[in-house]
């Protein structure tokens, strides 16, 4: 399979993973060991910065996660800016997943401030992923202002209702530049193998394997559903046809 | 303001329309795979759902686990004044009530800080009674300024403020504002409250629009079980909660359930909650609001806490003082209420984790204000 490139970073594994939900920091670190997971959210909101034995921290230093922190909580672009720093500052990296949902209902991300935010960051030097609605038009103008990927939504967060937006992702996938990551709303590893065919370029998956009966397990499964999704996708599905080969072709006539 | 919407209602129709609920209207509203409504919401308190209490608790449990995951935050009182101009006729701090009063000085503060974040504490709700000569909003600022550097989230259940009030508070880093209407009956609201600021109940029921206004984090909105027909009550609260969701749409949204508890020099509760009732109240809640927080406090005791943790409670408190000076200072002086799980945070941290959750004790950040 081929590798993903995102920044100046290569990854082998295509499932990104979030840490909230867990019923404990150690089942958590289980289960994204199981998942084979290089890149991990973590939000800003959870963790102690300046504690080196903040206790989702410290189940997290291994050598193959990369920490991404998550701006979860901010609601403005001005917090998020704010936020943005500090994280860079206490956690080491300029990697960011850009989250800005001012109604906490729903946690629908606002596009408007996401923009302006992405504007801002982008010019500070971050690597910037935001999570966003699936709306190709915004993932052009969040192209332009330079961020690394971009995340939309395949349904409300944490409702497991799978890819409710695919007609829109499949025109964001079809047009962008920079990778798309699908985030949010994936409940089963079925969802995940469905973006990856399509031809996503990641998911990022959080309260399908944290809320599970066996984390551990469910994360084994994702692993499994992504990989072979991405292989299927570079393998070239066939596709299915909906129309008869008919036993008179309307068409012969133009070779005769 | 949410007062216009509440006169369209009539208490005794609306008790009337939730005591008539069926079975059917019940497991119509279980059954339900598309957003339940307020209707819904009466049937699951009424007392046609005491039968369904079983398949209630599973699907808030289900429901509870999808949106918050296995964990439970933690927050701790810090009672920092029992002067109160008020006569309510629940409460320990009412002005009628011959007792020391006290409030903490900044010294004290700052002492009583010092205990709590030993305990472990992120997560700070300040509690006063209403007095503005000595707790008014130049005492608040002045303790959120000395308390914000220590926790990462500050709430307060003081008196109502105005909107430019809680808009100067939230600047100094007010995040979460509690004030329950403690009885929508209006009539009953005036026998509990006849003297003081208090006793305006329109007032107080319009708080959480002035609290919208100046876009507060969070609200926790909730009556006080005892004073009233809890199902009425908690009807008035849902319809509340609906109302500012959808006004205020920035701002999060939490509901506590505070049974009234023995105090000296309180009355009796008129209406008494059992254990049951309290949990069809709670999944009730769950199953009408995927996204509401809930919160219990050591109001109840260990048994019910316990298992209360996997049925929808999102929020718990643990080693509680409700006097004054609790902590460190005057541990003696008189409790607001008498509690009921004595157990420290860090025991209840263990029955959460024997409950296979996740305490979380920090969930906000001081930076993110």
């Amino acid at each position: 399979m081929k590798k993903l490139k995102i920044g100046d970073k290569e990854f082998n594994s295509r499932l990104f993973t979030g840490t909230g939900k867990f019923s404990s920091s150690k089942l958590m670190e289980e289960a994204l060991l199981a998942s084979g997971s290089e890149l991990v959210t973590v939000a800003l909101k959870r963790v102690d910065m300046n504690n080196n034995e903040d206790d989702i921290l410290k189940h997290l230093y291994h050598p193959q996660f990369n920490l991404l922190p998550n701006t979860s909580g901010v609601r403005t672009a001005k917090e998020a800016v704010f936020a943005a720093q500090l994280s860079r500052e206490a956690l080491e990296t300029n990697w960011l997943k850009l989250e800005i949902h001012p109604d906490p209902k729903y946690l629908l991300p606002d596009p408007i401030e996401t923009l302006k935010a992405a504007e801002e960051l982008s010019k500070l030097g971050f690597i910037i992923l935001p999570y966003i609605h699936a709306d190709p038009v915004l993932c052009k103008h969040l192209e332009n202002a330079g961020v690394a990927a971009v995340m939309p939504l395949g349904s409300p967060i944490g409702s497991n209702s799978g890819l409710q937006t695919k007609r829109f992702l499949e025109i964001i996938i079809d047009q962008s530049n920079v990778p798309v990551i699908v985030d949010a709303g994936i409940g089963a590893p079925s969802h995940a193998a469905e973006a990856m065919e399509m031809g996503a370029d990641a998911v990022l998956v959080n309260t399908a394997i944290a809320v599970s009966e066996n984390p551990i397990q469910m994360a084994m499964a994702f692993k499994m559903a992504v990989e072979a999704g991405r292989m299927a996708f570079e393998a070239k599905l066939a596709k299915p046809t909906n129309y008869a080969e008919a036993s008179s072709p309307l068409t012969s006539f133009l070779n005769s | 303001m949410f007062t216009e919407l509440f006169n369209t209602y009539n208490w005794e129709q609306t008790k009337q329309s939730i005591y008539s609920k069926t079975k059917i209207e019940v497991e119509q509203a279980l059954n339900k795979t598309s957003k339940r409504d307020l209707e819904d919401f009466k049937a699951l308190i009424s007392p046609a759902a005491a039968a369904y209490l079983e398949p209630m608790a599973r699907l808030s449990q289900q429901l509870t686990q999808k949106r918050f995951g296995k964990t439970i935050q933690m927050y701790v009182p810090l009672y920092l004044s029992n002067e109160c101009q008020n006569i309510c006729t629940y409460c320990g701090f009412s002005f009628d009530n011959k007792l020391k009063r006290k409030t903490l000085t900044d010294a004290e503060i700052l002492k009583e800080v010092e205990a709590i974040k030993a305990l472990g504490y992120e997560h700070v709700l300040l509690v006063t009674g209403e007095a503005n000569q000595t707790v008014g909003v130049p005492y608040l600022k002045n303790a959120i300024r000395l308390i914000r550097p220590h926790f990462s989230l500050i709430s307060i259940e003081v008196q109502p403020l105005d909107q430019h009030e809680y808009e100067e508070l939230i600047t100094e880093g007010l995040n979460t504002v509690l004030v329950y209407q403690e009885t929508y009956h209006k009539e009953d609201y005036k026998i509990h409250h006849p003297k003081g600021k208090k006793s305006n109940f329109n007032y107080r029921l319009e708080t959480p629009d002035r609290l919208g206004r100046a876009n507060i984090y969070k609200i926790g909105l909730g009556t006080l079980i005892g004073l009233e027909d809890w199902r009425t009550d908690s009807f008035f609260t849902a319809l509340h909660l609906n109302y500012l969701e959808k006004k205020y749409w920035r701002t999060k949204y939490s509901i506590s359930f505070p049974r009234l508890r023995p105090a000296e020099g309180i009355i009796e509760p008129k209406v008494i909650m059992n254990d049951k009732e309290l949990v069809q109240l709670i999944c009730a809640y769950r199953i009408f609001n995927e996204e509401i927080e809930l919160s219990i406090s050591t109001r109840e005791n260990e048994i019910f806490r316990n298992n209360i943790i996997k049925l929808g409670i999102t929020s718990m408190s643990a080693g509680s003082k409700t006097n004054p000076g609790g902590y460190a200072v005057e541990k003696e002086s008189l409790e607001q209420f008498e509690i009921s799980d004595e157990r420290s945070p860090k025991e209840i941290e263990d029955v959460i984790k024997s409950n296979g959750y996740e305490a979380v004790w920090k969930d906000w950040d001081n930076v993110l204000m």
